[in-house]
């Protein structure tokens, strides 16, 4: 593959809303779509600082999502409050271990390698690294598929609180840590979002050119 | 032969008629150049009426009834919604609304509007922002993954208590599945070919 076949050699961009691929005007940087009107960039602007800083607020958040509390059962009198963590653990000592291993990869795992994948990436594309471009692309696609999964605790959640509420006999309450796990599953998708993966191939380009 | 570039890394195709039902990849980075769905905008028209159907009988029936010494409770969607709320945890409601209520409401809502006049041979008004906000509400819409917050719900509570699945269950279950295909089916190029058609 030639170096000249990008778009961006043709002073071209596709269009992120419609596909279609247009020509923009000799040194400009973004156009519209003449097609929808959608935005078209050469490159989504700022791409590696507004992922980064998604990145770094995301985990900042991960932090106390993991350490409050993410909902409190109340049953006769008795307050029990768990964690991510130690609601998985409580669902391994009652047997349920593939409702253990769904919240563990849903909460735990996903956000996780979610944030590890993007500052590889981050990292990778700043150093213009020209290692694995098919491989990080792949990533990419990875994060942006799996970060939705991430919601199944706040749901979990929410629907234990519209379902027990019953006064003293049993009452479940959503807990700080779960505004905050909110927090990061979002930001992790905002963070996707931001990261244009045709910067992995800029370096490759560069090194044959 | 029209040219597109790849979404994921800017490679440029010379890229013929996609047969239908066949997937156009990237030569470099194996990313999606098109996906030509066979009869994607009659299919995905007649999933959206389906899941438009789906999505009303689903939030109108509580979905599950909670049952503890002789007390029941039930919940919709919006129950919970509002006991978040209420209990001080706005932002989760908020996002929960948006992810499970509102995306969906406004993805169905512009797949019809854009499907419904295109096959009566006439072009929606606002098409293109129609467009882009449909990709939008696609993206942050999460019945699927709602549909796994209920099952791990309802196992949790199952010793606990009895769990009486309601027919707003089944209903989410279908939506998932229908709202799925409908998407599955959607060929925004196609859209954009039979606009062209009509003028």
């Amino acid at each position: 593959v030639s170096a000249a076949a990008t778009a961006i050699a043709a002073s071209c961009a596709r269009c992120h809303d419609c596909g279609l691929l247009a020509r923009l005007a000799p040194h400009a940087h973004e156009a519209s779509c003449p097609r929808c009107g959608g935005a078209l960039h050469l490159r989504k602007a700022r791409s590696i600082e507004r992922t980064w800083a998604f990145v770094i607020a995301a985990a900042i958040c991960y932090l106390p999502a993991n350490l409050f509390p993410v909902m409190t059962v109340t049953s006769l009198g008795k307050r029990q409050s768990d964690t991510i963590m130690s609601g998985v653990v409580y669902l391994l000592e009652h047997h349920m271990w593939p409702l253990a291993l769904v919240i563990f990869v849903a909460s735990v795992f996903v956000p996780l390698m979610k944030l590890a994948i993007l500052v590889l990436l981050l990292v990778s594309t700043q150093r213009r690294s020209r290692w694995r471009p098919l491989d990080r692309t792949r990533m990419y696609r990875l994060t942006e598929l799996i970060g939705r999964w991430s919601m199944v605790d706040i749901y979990v959640v929410t629907i234990l609180v519209a379902l027990v509420r019953l006064g003293n006999l049993a009452t479940i309450e959503a807990g700080t840590g779960a505004v905050f796990f909110g927090a990061v599953v979002v930001l992790t998708i905002f963070a996707a979002e931001s990261f244009d993966p045709r910067l992995i191939w800029d370096a490759a380009e560069a090194e044959q050119a | 032969v029209p040219i597109v570039a790849c979404h994921d890394c800017d490679l440029l195709h010379e890229l013929g008629r996609v047969p239908e039902g066949g997937t156009a990849r990237c030569a470099r980075c194996g990313g999606v150049l098109r996906k030509r769905t066979r009869d994607g905008l009659e299919r995905t028209l007649a999933l959206s009426l389906a899941a438009a159907i789906l999505f009303v009988v689903a939030n109108a029936f509580p979905f599950l009834s909670f049952e503890m010494k002789g007390s029941v409770t039930q919940t919709t969607v919006m129950t919970g919604v509002l006991d978040l709320w209420r209990g001080g945890k706005q932002e989760i409601a908020a996002l929960v609304f948006v992810t499970i209520e509102l995306a969906p409401v406004v993805q169905l809502l512009l797949l019809l509007y854009v499907l419904v006049p295109l096959r009566a041979g006439r072009i929606p008004w606002q098409l293109p922002h129609a467009f882009r906000l449909l990709r939008h509400a696609t993206s942050w819409s999460m019945i699927e993954v709602f549909l796994i917050g209920i099952v791990v719900a309802i196992t949790k509570l199952m010793g606990m208590a009895t769990i009486v699945p309601g027919l707003a269950l089944w209903s989410f279950a279908l939506l998932m599945v229908v709202l799925s295909a409908a998407i599955a089916a959607f060929d925004p190029e196609a859209v954009w070919e039979r606009a062209e058609a009509v003028t």
